[in-house]
Parts: C-alpha cells; sequence; structure tokens
C-alpha cells in the first residue's frame, strides 16, 4: 500500500461488510504533523478473539484464503511512523479503529487521493452505509455527510453521472482545503 | 465552492431521466470491482475510478459500479466482472485505468467484448505464479 488513503480504503471496506448503516471516518492533522485517522462504524462488531484474529494476518473472515492482512498491514505501517493503531469492538454494536501516522517520519507514506477513496467508497455504495466524513487541519475542517446529500437529492440516486461528477469535485475541494500540499 | 444548491440544480436536471429508469431496469448493467487487500495492493481504486469516470462523462446512467472483496485469485487483481441482462458474464484481469476505459467504450457501450483483457485468455500466460 503506497498511499494512507489505500490503508483507509481497505479498512472502510472491513465496516462495509461488517453490514454498517453509518461509517464515520476522520481524518485530522494536527500542528506537529501527526495524522489521526478514526473509523467509526455500527456494524455487527466483533468478539475479543476475533478482534485479535483481525490484528494478526493469520486470522481472516473470508473464505477463499487463510491470511487476512488489511488490518496488519496498516498497524505495521503506523507504528513504522513512531504511530499506533488501535481497535475497539463491542458486538452488535460495532468498532472503532484508530490509526496515528507521523507525517515528518521518513517512513510515512503520503496520504495518497484521499478524494479518490472517499468518492469511490460512496458511489459503490449508493444506498447503504451512509457516510459521515470529517477532515481538518490547521487550515480549517472540511464535512461531508451523504445522509443530508441523499436528502437533497431524493429520489436521484447518489451515483447518477451528474452526481458522481459533482462528489469527486466536491471531495477534492476539501481535500486540498485541508491537506493539499502538506500530504 | 461546490455547495448544496448545486447539487439541488442537479437534481432537478436529473430527475425526469431517473424515474424514467425506475420504471424500467431491465438494461442495468453492473461492473463488479474487486476491492479487497489484494485488490486495493494491485491498484484497484485508479481502475475503479477510472469506470466510474468514464461512465459519468458519458452519462450512462443504466451502469452500476460497485466493489467485492477478494475472490481468491489475488495474482490476477485488479479485477472486474461486467454482468450485462441476457450475457455471460465476462471476468477481466490485470486491468489498469486505461483497459477500464477502453471495457466502457468497447463493451458496455458497443458491445464488443474486449477478449485479451478477459480472464479465459491470460490463463496460462500473464496469471503465472
Amino acid at each position: 500500500m503506497r498511499e494512507i488513503s489505500l490503508h483507509l480504503l481497505d479498512l472502510v471496506q472491513n465496516s462495509v461488510t461488517a453490514g454498517a448503516r453509518l461509517i464515520e471516518v476522520s481524518l485530522v492533522r494536527e500542528t506537529g504533523g501527526l495524522l489521526k485517522m478514526v473509523i467509526l462504524d455500527d456494524g455487527r462488531g466483533m468478539d475479543k478473539a476475533t478482534l485479535e484474529a483481525a490484528l494478526s494476518p493469520f486470522g481472516t473472515s473470508r473464505t477463499t484464503r487463510k491470511l487476512g492482512f488489511g488490518i496488519p498491514l496498516t498497524r505495521e505501517q503506523a507504528l513504522r511512523t513512531g504511530g499506533s493503531l488501535t481497535l475497539e469492538s463491542t458486538p452488535g454494536k460495532g468498532t472503532r479503529l484508530e490509526a496515528v501516522f507521523d507525517t515528518t517520519h521518513i517512513d510515512c507514506p503520503p496520504l495518497g487521493s484521499l478524494a479518490d477513496t472517499l468518492a469511490g467508497l460512496v458511489l459503490a455504495n449508493p444506498d447503504t452505509p451512509d457516510f459521515s466524513l470529517c477532515l481538518a487541519s490547521d487550515r480549517g475542517q472540511e464535512e461531508l455527510d451523504t445522509r443530508l446529500l441523499k436528502q437533497t437529492l431524493d429520489p436521484v440516486p447518489v451515483n447518477t453521472p451528474e452526481v458522481a461528477l459533482w462528489l469527486r469535485g466536491k471531495l477534492e475541494e476539501m481535500t486540498e482545503n485541508c491537506f493539499g500540499g502538506i500530504a | 465552492m461546490k455547495s448544496l444548491s448545486e447539487l439541488e440544480k442537479i437534481r432537478q436536471q436529473t430527475l425526469e431521466r431517473i424515474n424514467l429508469r425506475r420504471e424500467d431496469r431491465s438494461d442495468e448493467v453492473r461492473i463488479v470491482v474487486g476491492m479487497a487487500t489484494c485488490g486495493i495492493a494491485a491498484g484497484a481504486r485508479p481502475v475503479m475510478m477510472a469506470f466510474m469516470t468514464e461512465c459519468a462523462l458519458r452519462k450512462l446512467s443504466h451502469v452500476t459500479v460497485s466493489q467485492t472483496g477478494c475472490i481468491g485469485m489475488c495474482r490476477f487483481e485488479p479485477m472486474a466482472d461486467v454482468f450485462i441482462p441476457g450475457q455471460e458474464k465476462v471476468t477481466y484481469v490485470n486491468l489498469d485505468e486505461d483497459k477500464a476505459r477502453r471495457i466502457v467504450t468497447d463493451h458496455i457501450v458497443n458491445g464488443n467484448p474486449v477478449t485479451e483483457y478477459i480472464i479465459t485468455s491470460q490463463l496460462g500466460s500473464a496469471g503465472k505464479e
């Protein structure tokens, strides 16, 4: 994975698979250069054993292979920059994943195309789940909630061509405002 | 600055077309991109965005692009399945953005599957581990 936003894409996919109705994603870049990524979902959650398996490359929920690298890859990446990854979950309630990257560390990958990641997630899941996105840095804060978009558009679906292009542009604008030129 | 009022305008412009579509979805085409860890690491995101953008620019309202997980053929990623009603599923492998755009124009718009990107034509060559 060459970008932090690819890790994000992979991790949010887990929340989608967990049957979440709402996924809250926040990316906050602090003044010192720490980037905190939080993914909070109201999916089916995990018990303690599953949670431990999720952190290990030798645990996976899929049936096609015995390996599952998603979360371990992100954790290794975060740790390499001197950051961290924590995973908390309550069965039936949901899961919260927090990853911290030190963007000033030489081993920190670039943020990458956050707009593509977020647009892809929203457009590929036009009905459920909903996404609540929050980007923040010392330049400002940007928010987007797909529930509000759907309310405005109803009954036009989010993945209608014209809306898709608007959304992509909107997310690019949001990313540029918060993180443009720094990551 | 992109605003919600722009979105409201888009809604008004597309409403009629959308209502017509809701009555008849028999021509619905689905593109499903493999987006598990293996797919993403191999470059599935630009491929998915190329599918989405190309369909959006061509205003193909009858095409939906969605994601699926790992189907166990990670060496062929990025992969995508194309479902067209009344036709057999076509599985494309080792994709990139240019190939994705070509699949939209040749296969989805013009009805000619891009044979050289289909899995069966690549088994035995690019797919060797």
